[in-house]
């Protein structure tokens, strides 16, 4: 059966689903953070799968996409590793404080 | 240059994808996740590879897995608890999380099913041979200033995240 | 479908002027794998024992000389000791990761292979972004090192681990600066060292492993030399980078056994340990590799434009056979100068007969056909040979960098001078 870009998108949209599913129910907020990766990673599949279609704007925008993501871990990173410093938790559930 | 077995590259590619997907919301340990994670990013590079996108392949070995994962790996070693390992790894709103994803996935299927005839069919177009430089040509001519913005955007990623981890400011 | 079309149709690739992945020869391909592995382990036997000579004998000692005539069958011995050592693994060690972290240090490390290009159509396919894929694949080797010392459960290899990937990651940058530079100058289309001469080829920018060679052939000059003094500032940031990446001398800090106890591998012990270190050499000519292809001409005879023409050619040519014969002739002295008690006997004839053999290689490489294809795959190990040696010699030379001298060094001097390298060479070449 030939591979047509439909394939592609349903496999976008299964990593997309499982990304939300990790988002919304883990506690640790390393997973959550790595599930929105694969959010983003979702995202770049499904624009590199278009562009095959209709020109190279496709792969320009997710090569932004990945340096979004980059930046974005480091600076979510960066807040966790702060966060621990002062409670000594990475459960989601556990950080409701508005000030230490 | 013919493609070869491509069903059974996609086959086997997305399924690794899916399946590591799945193990990264599952594990318990942060690490196995973030090996599971991993192999994710490496089956996409390949799925990039059979669309003709090997410049973004690359770039999603060398950013992704090499940097944004290593990131991951040293961020967990620094803040792992067993504590948190042996707690419940799942939240109390699981179910009303898998009931929003699955509506989600409904709106997907939906979407995909009525929307199947808007875009044509699998035209390929590029000859790979080219790819890079033509990427580099739309990065540096059409897409100039979100390029400049970009490394703006990581500059102050780069200071806020110095600045967050530092003990004392 | 009968096995004599098949056989023809096999053989037709050599003919063809592509590489195997280009000519869609599959078999082919499978061929240049396995002797591209059989050669990187024979190369990677061949470092243990020069290594430990060479070292020996700039710190005015003789190395191992027992085990067989001058020490030659040193590391077989050692690799059948490390295969019949005892595995043990640490309690509490997280034994999927324990097992895994080797394994994807090899291949990562032997994965960069596929695209280093022994001659024009010796590379077992000629990706079109292939600098980058062995810059990214490079890049994973880190995370096995971090895999090896997080599973160990033990603070010394985590401690080794971190400094080591934290040592790469800084110098992967100085890498990137320094290859982009490289890859700067093969879009340029003057020829000579500072780009102003005639002639020359068409002006494209690549990435390509093998037609950066070609655009060095094309502008008639190593990049080594083009826009003396920048080639070489470039080159010279990435050999020592590259010292770094590889977790080498000088900088090898993380694994120093009188620092941290042998770093990440610490709790590793026979085959294991025998995995990392075949990654570690295997990256190193991997490194080099990259090294050689892009500022030394790669494949390239030396002066193949000044000294051009059917007679130069023919002298070049006997190279590879003059260096075997004067191999074969350094054996046949020792073996001459040996003592000359009789239970040196066996050793006497077995450096005898490896002289023999060295000799015999010389003269297979004397034939008219093999001396036109090996000149390409010649030209390339010697360059590789020679960042070897340099290896060797930056071991027995220099002391070890501190930790924090080794950090400042390459985020402080290194990556700064890496993007003024690459500033200054786009400058003059759009000039």
């Amino acid at each position: 059966m030939e591979i047509t870009t439909l394939h592609y998108l349903v496999v976008a949209a299964a990593l997309f689903i499982v990304g939300t599913i990790g988002v919304l129910t883990r506690r640790n907020v390393v997973i959550i953070l790595m599930s929105i990766e694969l959010i983003l990673n979702a995202v770049n599949l499904n624009l590199v799968a278009f562009s095959r279609l209709y020109g190279l704007h496709g792969q320009v925008f997710s090569i932004f996409v990945i340096t979004d993501a980059a930046a974005e871990a480091a600076v979510g990173l960066g807040i966790l590793i702060a966060f621990f410093r002062n409670k000594e938790t990475v459960n989601a559930d556990e950080i409701d404080l508005l000030k230490f | 240059m013919n493609p070869v077995a491509t069903p059974f590259f996609f086959y086997g590619l997305s399924a690794i994808a899916v399946l590591s997907a799945i193990a990264v919301i599952m594990r318990r340990n942060p690490v196995h996740s973030a090996i599971a994670l991993i192999f994710t990013l490496l089956s996409l590079a390949g799925l990039y590879l059979m669309l003709y996108a090997p410049f973004v392949a690359g770039v999603q070995i060398i950013l992704y897995v090499g940097g944004i994962v290593v990131l991951f790996l040293f961020v967990i070693m620094l803040i792992n608890i067993d504590r948190m390992q042996r707690e419940y790894q799942f939240n109390k709103q699981w179910l009303v999380g898998l009931l929003a994803a699955a509506v989600l996935g409904a709106l997907f299927v939906a979407v995909y099913v009525k929307g199947q005839s808007i875009f044509p069919h699998n035209a390929v177009r590029f000859p790979e041979e080219s790819n890079t430089q033509q990427v580099g040509k739309m990065l540096y001519v059409d897409y100039l200033l979100p390029f400049e913005i970009a490394s703006l955007l990581l500059l102050v990623a780069i200071v806020g995240a110095v600045v967050m981890a530092k003990k004392r400011i | 479908m009968t096995t004599i079309e098949n056989m023809s149709d096999f053989l037709n690739y050599l003919n063809s002027n592509l590489t195997p992945g280009q000519a869609g020869a599959y078999l082919w391909v499978v061929i240049y794998i396995l002797i591209i592995f059989a050669a990187v382990s024979v190369a990677v036997i061949a470092m243990n024992w020069l290594e430990r000579k060479i070292l020996a004998h700039m710190q005015v000692r003789l190395g191992p000389m027992r085990v067989g005539p001058h020490g030659l069958l040193q590391p077989f011995a050692d690799a059948l000791k490390l295969l019949l050592k005892e595995d043990i693994i640490p309690t509490g060690a997280d034994k999927l990761v324990f097992w895994m972290a080797p394994v994807v240090v090899v291949i990562t490390a032997f994965t960069t292979y596929i695209v280093i290009p022994f001659g024009p159509t010796h590379a077992v396919t000629d990706m079109n972004i292939g600098i980058l894929f062995m810059l990214g694949v490079a890049s994973l080797g880190t995370l096995g090192i971090i895999m090896a010392g997080w599973a160990s459960n033990s603070h010394y290899p985590l401690l080794g681990s971190l400094r080591s990937s934290a040592q790469m990651v800084s110098y992967e940058v100085a890498m990137g600066m320094a290859i982009v530079s490289a890859v700067l100058m093969t879009s340029l289309s003057g020829t000579g060292l500072y780009g102003i001469g005639p002639g020359g080829g068409e002006a494209l920018g690549t990435l390509s492993m093998i037609e950066i060679v070609k655009a060095q052939a094309n502008q008639h000059v190593w990049f080594i030399f083009k826009f003396f003094p920048l080639g070489f500032a470039a080159f010279g940031i990435f050999a020592i980078a590259m010292v770094a990446e590889t977790n080498r001398a000088p900088f090898d800090l993380p694994e120093a056994e009188s620092e941290l106890t042998a770093g990440f591998h610490t709790e590793y012990s026979g085959f294991r340990w025998s995995l990392f270190f075949l990654a570690e050499y295997a990256a190193m000519i991997a490194v080099s590799a990259i090294a050689v292809t892009l500022w030394l001409g790669g494949w390239l005879r030396p002066f193949p434009h000044w000294l051009s023409g059917d007679a130069w050619d023919m002298a070049f040519s006997f190279f590879p056979a003059l260096t075997f014969f004067i191999l074969a002739g350094m054996t046949f002295r020792t073996t001459i100068r040996m003592p000359k008690q009789s239970y040196f006997k066996i050793q006497k004839a077995g450096l005898g007969v490896f002289g023999l053999v060295l000799g015999g290689i010389g003269l297979v490489l004397l034939v008219p056909p093999v001396r036109d294809r090996i000149q390409d795959i010649y030209w390339f190990t010697i360059k590789v040979a020679a960042f070897m040696y340099l290896y060797i010699w930056y071991r027995g030379t220099f002391p070890r960098y501190r930790f924090d001298q080794l950090m400042k060094l390459g985020w402080k001097f290194m990556i700064p001078a890496g993007i003024a390298v690459l500033i200054v060479t786009a400058l003059v070449g759009v000039l």
